[in-house]
C-alpha cells in the first residue's frame, strides 16, 4: 500500500509500472487503474490553470485510511494512490489510483471505492484560473454515480 | 501547550489567516475554537472541521495540544 503526494508533474504510467514491478509476478490476476487529468473547461468556462491545495499530514492520513478500508472490504494484494498538489496545467495528470487483486471484481470495485472516497473525504481543494483572468475556488465535485 | 488552529482554501481567505495558536482555557468544543479564532458563532454546512486529522462535528470536545482545522467541502481527484 503506497500513498504519494506529488508537488511536481508526474507520469502515472511510469509510477504504475514501477509499483507493479515491485510486486511478485503471478500473484495477481487483475490490475484496475484510474487516472484523472486536468480539463481545460469547467462549468462552461475555459480554464487555463489550477492550483491544488492540501492539508499536509491529514491528506496522507485520510488516503491511508481509505486504502486500509478497501483492503478490509476486498481481497487485495496492493493499492497505490498518487495525487498532485500545487500549480497544474491542463492535460496534466492529477490523480492515479490502482488496485491489484487475484480477480477483476475486487479490483474494479475497490478501485472505484478508492476514487469515490478520495473525492469525498481527502482534504484537497482546487482553485481555477480562468482564461478571462478570473480566479475561483471549485465549490464541489461532480457526482461519481 | 496550546491548541493549534489551521484554515484552508476559501476559509483561509475568509479567516484572513492560515494558522493561529490559542490558549486552551475556556475552549471546550470545536465550535468554541471556531468562535475564539474567527469571532464566528456557528459555522454552516460549508464549514468542515477536523481534529487531529480526523473529520469531526462542531460539538466535538477539544483539549490542550490538539490541532483543529476548518475548511470547505473537499474538491480533489
Amino acid at each position: 500500500m503506497a500513498v504519494v503526494i506529488e508537488s511536481d508533474s508526474f507520469d502515472p504510467w511510469q509510477a504504475l509500472q514501477r509499483h507493479q514491478d515491485s510486486l511478485v509476478g503471478g500473484s495477481f490476476g487483475a490490475t484496475a487503474v484510474f487516472v484523472g487529468s486536468m480539463r481545460d473547461f469547467n462549468q462552461g468556462d475555459e480554464v487555463q490553470g489550477m492550483t491544488l491545495e492540501h492539508y499536509p499530514g491529514m491528506t496522507e492520513h485520510q488516503l491511508e485510511a481509505i486504502a486500509a478500508e478497501a483492503a478490509e472490504q476486498w481481497p487485495l494484494l496492493d493499492t497505490l494512490i498518487h495525487h498532485r498538489v500545487g500549480d497544474i496545467d491542463p492535460a496534466e495528470p492529477i490523480v492515479l489510483t490502482a488496485v491489484w487483486s487475484a480477480h477483476r471484481a475486487a479490483a474494479f470495485e475497490a478501485n472505484r471505492f478508492l476514487m469515490e472516497a478520495l473525492k469525498s473525504r481527502a482534504p484537497f481543494w482546487k482553485r481555477e484560473q480562468l482564461s478571462d483572468g478570473e480566479e475561483r475556488w471549485v465549490e464541489k465535485n461532480t457526482p461519481g454515480y | 501547550m496550546a491548541i493549534k488552529v489551521k484554515f484552508f482554501a476559501s476559509l483561509r481567505e475568509w479567516a484572513g489567516q492560515s494558522e493561529v495558536m490559542l490558549e486552551p482555557e475556556g475552549l471546550a468544543s470545536v465550535a468554541d475554537v471556531l468562535k475564539a479564532s474567527t469571532g464566528e458563532r456557528g459555522g454552516s454546512d460549508s464549514v468542515l472541521c477536523a481534529l487531529n486529522f480526523e473529520t469531526v462535528s462542531l460539538s466535538h470536545a477539544v483539549k490542550d495540544g490538539d490541532e483543529v482545522a476548518f475548511f470547505p467541502p473537499v474538491t480533489g481527484g
